[in-house]
């Protein structure tokens, strides 16, 4: 792979709503099985070693809760 | 490569623009609303107006959007936004106004506000969520609603000889002389969020041409008023919106 992405998620802003786990096309997301503070499950990267830092999660996050790195390898 | 390594500021791809205020939105998980104004805030940042753009915010979910973005704003009473930015950007010309507003607002109550604005051409812009559904209220049924749709206040379904048809405003608004551009875009996956994103910077920079008045919707979710989860929403929203709300400009001069 020539590129490694990872992406931080703000836990506690983080409403579970899914969207960004329908839309990763590397399966890199799930939605957790804790909670945070208003009960939702937030997401987190399941697969860490699968992202691609192609910002297709955070684009299409209605609450703007995820940030995206990227390096070329 | 440890996952540290790559998370570092030099590394950075993508992040919240700093016109998005630090609040939490209060609106349902997965709501279009959320990403349309990430959206705006995004092209508010793209073309350094953080101190040049003044919304105007409508009665309907979004009536708290002055929460979210980080620029001026006033609340209009009902329906009323459009009349409210004629006034706004008349009086500073060298200002961005626009009006922020769901169907309910603008298709129902202020149907004849949005009409006169974009008659006479008003060098406003328009940016309309359309989900089908009067979301704030508790999901009864608005002009936009789909045939069959079952809502709060169509229980057995929107039934065109007791409730009418589904009214595309949109589409009247394109022929109206005053318009300068009118498209109908969505935000339910990365392509078309580039898209919509793309279609509220034109309508920005238009805005500031004196073209006339720059209008566009975007074919949204209300999860919580259709009862569906959010990516349910969002495949209910393809296959069963998009043939009655057609993507795409409809006007472009
Ligand atoms: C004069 C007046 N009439 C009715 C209402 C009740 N009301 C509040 S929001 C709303 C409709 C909201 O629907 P929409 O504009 O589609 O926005 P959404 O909440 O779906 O984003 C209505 C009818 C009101 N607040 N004021
Ligand atoms: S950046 Fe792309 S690959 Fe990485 S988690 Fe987000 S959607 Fe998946
Ligand atoms: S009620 Fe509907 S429109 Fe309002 S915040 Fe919830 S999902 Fe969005």
């Amino acid at each position: 792979m020539a590129v490694r992405g990872a992406i931080v998620v703000d836990n506690e802003k983080c409403k579970g709503c899914g969207v960004c786990v329908a839309n990763c096309p590397t399966k890199t997301i799930a939605l957790s099985h804790e909670v945070n503070g208003k009960g939702y499950n937030y997401a987190y990267m399941a697969n860490p070693e699968s992202c691609t830092g192609c910002t297709n999660c955070a684009t299409v996050c209605p609450d703007s809760v995820i940030t995206v790195y990227r390096v070329k390898l | 490569m440890d996952i540290k390594d790559i998370i570092k500021e030099e590394n950075k791809v993508y992040g919240k623009t700093p016109v998005l205020t630090d609040n939490v939105m209060h609106y349902c998980p997965g709501c279009s609303h959320g990403v349309v104004h990430k959206l705006i805030a995004e092209v508010i940042e793209e073309m350094g107006i953080q101190d040049k753009t003044i919304g105007v915010s409508p009665v309907g979910c979004a009536v708290l959007a002055y929460n979210y973005l980080d620029i001026d704003w006033e609340e209009a009473a009902h329906g009323r936004a459009p009349a409210l930015a004629t006034a706004i950007k008349r009086l500073n010309p060298d200002k961005y106004v626009f009006t922020y507003q769901g169907d309910g607002d603008l298709a129902s109550i202020g149907c004849g506000e949005i009409m006169h604005a974009c008659n006479r051409g008003e060098n406003i812009v328009v940016i309309f969520i359309n989900n089908a559904i009067y979301g704030m209220t508790g999901g009864q049924m608005a002009p936009t609603t789909l045939l069959g749709m079952v809502t709060a206040t169509t229980p057995y379904g929107r039934n065109a000889e007791l409730n009418g048809y589904p009214l595309r405003l949109t589409e009247l608004l394109a022929q109206l002389d005053g318009t300068c551009y009118v498209t109908r875009q969505s935000v339910q996956n990365p392509a078309s969020v580039r898209k919509a994103k793309k279609a509220i910077q034109k309508a920005f920079e238009n805005s500031m041409k004196k073209k006339g008045t720059s209008f566009v919707e975007i074919v949204g979710t209300c999860n919580s008023g259709w009862k569906m989860n959010p990516v349910k929403a969002n495949q209910w929203m393809e296959e069963n919106m998009f043939a009655k709300y057609p993507l795409g400009d409809i006007k472009d001069i």
